[in-house]
């Protein structure tokens, strides 16, 4: 048998991107404390709906943690009380019977909200694509190991590439910072030997283009890491000082 | 020269420089630490002390010139980069905590450099631009420090520097790029000690000299 909680929580809403929002306060009764933070979302939203009202507005898709789709602040931190946990796989266990829930969606200035809880990302595909990828000709795949990868490159290159782009690092950070993003992309490419050909073009061209959108500079605060669902590793944001440098000072690229 | 600046006006370029002059700064008040320490020796070793830095009067001169540079960058690009990063976050969280990333130090550092700025300007003005004729360094010490303001003021003043240093240091490094799995937790651990070293060390000046004196 399933414990039961009852909670109040203090949802933002907003109609849209030119609408200013305000905070309103729903009654979550009886919430399995089984069910995750989306199914409970969801139950209070079909009251919602029953009512005649219109839905909370939350974006998701996997539900599994590892789309990156999900995420909101709950009670002032990126995807709730539980480390390395994205929203959709945070359980209403961790949740006390009777406790005030805020919920409010990622804050930056880049990052505009859309809807309610729904934020507009796009700025991390730009991002992406002002450098985020290796240029190969198109053909048949290569032979896999043709060009050699140390086991312990090919780990770390892993643990980067483990970002979802979820946003909850720039959410977290006081500065609303996307350098651990940045960071990660940067340091999963710079790592392999197939991105080093284009290490230094893709350093100066991320970070412009993250200046361009209008984050803010990282000071080291390592909330970033402290929320992280991936729990990728500042020392990425290192890296990608580190390749800046490189492509700076030491590179031909301008 | 374009790419030159080029480099060091983007966000990690500006944060460069605060990593280069801020762990010049934490040189700086080392070397002024061990300095002033030999007032434990007593007055005429605190005097030979003073003699003895400005019989290399040039060295005095132009390290006075590069802190002032260096300082002027620290504190033009830190206040450039505070509003930046306050107006990255233009509607602020109703209710926002700590995730368990933030330190005391990384948290108040732009308020902690701008008290410090106040308190090196009065720090000057007090022991480096008065008139020394028919006086001397450590009367000037002793008479300061005979007033129990003063010492207050200063025990606030390096506590405040120390807070800085706190996450200052450490954070220069990883800005550089010095973020390694061997090295790191030594950095991290000699800055929380180096923070404590440089406030003890300068607040227990004041102290000896108000019982002493
Ligand atoms: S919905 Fe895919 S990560 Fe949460």
């Amino acid at each position: 048998m399933s414990k039961t909680i009852n909670l109040t929580l203090k949802v933002w809403r907003q109609k849209g991107p030119e609408d200013k929002g305000h905070f309103e306060t729903y009654e979550a009764k009886d919430i399995s404390t089984d069910l995750s933070f989306l199914e409970m979302l969801d139950l209070v939203n079909e009251k919602i709906t029953l009512e005649g009202k219109d839905p909370i507005a939350f974006d998701n898709d996997c539900r599994e943690g590892i789309c990156g789709m999900c995420g909101a602040m709950v009670n002032g931190i990126a995807h709730g009380p539980q480390k390395a946990t994205t929203l959709c796989q945070l359980h209403m266990r961790h949740f006390e019977d009777g406790e005030i829930v805020v919920i409010e969606p990622w804050r930056a200035r880049p990052f505009k909200i859309i809807k309610d809880l729904v934020v507009d990302r796009s700025p991390f595909d730009k991002i992406i694509q002002s450098g985020g990828y290796i240029s190969v000709n198109t053909g048949s795949a290569p032979e896999a190991n043709t060009i050699p990868v140390p086991a312990q490159k090919a780990e770390l290159a892993m643990d980067a590439a483990a970002c979802i782009g979820c946003g909850a690092c720039v959410a977290a950070c006081p500065n609303a910072s996307a350098m651990l993003f940045v960071g990660a992309k940067i340091s999963h490419l710079a790592l392999l030997p197939q991105g080093r050909p284009e290490a230094a073009k893709r350093a100066l061209s991320m970070l412009r283009k993250m200046d361009e959108l209008g984050f803010g500079n990282c000071s080291n605060e390592t909330e970033c890491e402290a929320v992280c669902p991936k729990e990728i590793s500042i020392t990425n944001i290192a890296r990608f000082n580190r390749e800046y440098l490189k492509a700076s000072f030491g590179s031909s690229e301008k | 020269m374009n790419w030159f600046i080029r480099a060091f006006s983007s966000s990690i370029g500006k944060k460069q420089i605060m990593a280069v002059t801020g762990l010049a700064f934490c040189l700086f008040v080392t070397f002024h630490l061990l300095g002033n320490l030999t007032v434990y020796a007593g007055r005429d070793s605190f005097l030979s002390y003073v003699k003895h830095l400005h019989s290399w009067q040039w060295l005095v001169t132009a390290a006075e010139w590069i802190l002032l540079f260096f300082a002027v960058l620290h504190i033009s690009i830190g206040l450039l980069l505070f509003f930046e990063n306050l107006r990255a976050r233009p509607v602020r969280y109703a209710v926002k905590k700590s995730a368990g990333g933030r330190t005391i130090g990384s948290a108040t550092e732009p308020y902690t450099g701008l008290l410090i700025l106040g308190f090196i300007v009065v720090h000057l003005l007090k022991f480096r631009f008065v008139d020394k004729t028919g006086t001397n360094d450590f009367v000037i010490l002793s008479h300061t420090f005979s007033h129990w303001g003063w010492v207050l003021f200063y025990i606030v003043g390096v506590i405040i520097v120390a807070v800085h240093i706190s996450h200052g240091l450490w954070s220069g490094f990883q800005t550089l790029g010095v973020n390694h799995p061997k090295y790191m937790p030594f950095i991290r651990r000699f800055g929380t000690v180096l923070s404590f070293v440089i406030g003890a060390g300068f607040a227990s000046i004041p102290v000896l000299i108000i019982f002493t004196r």
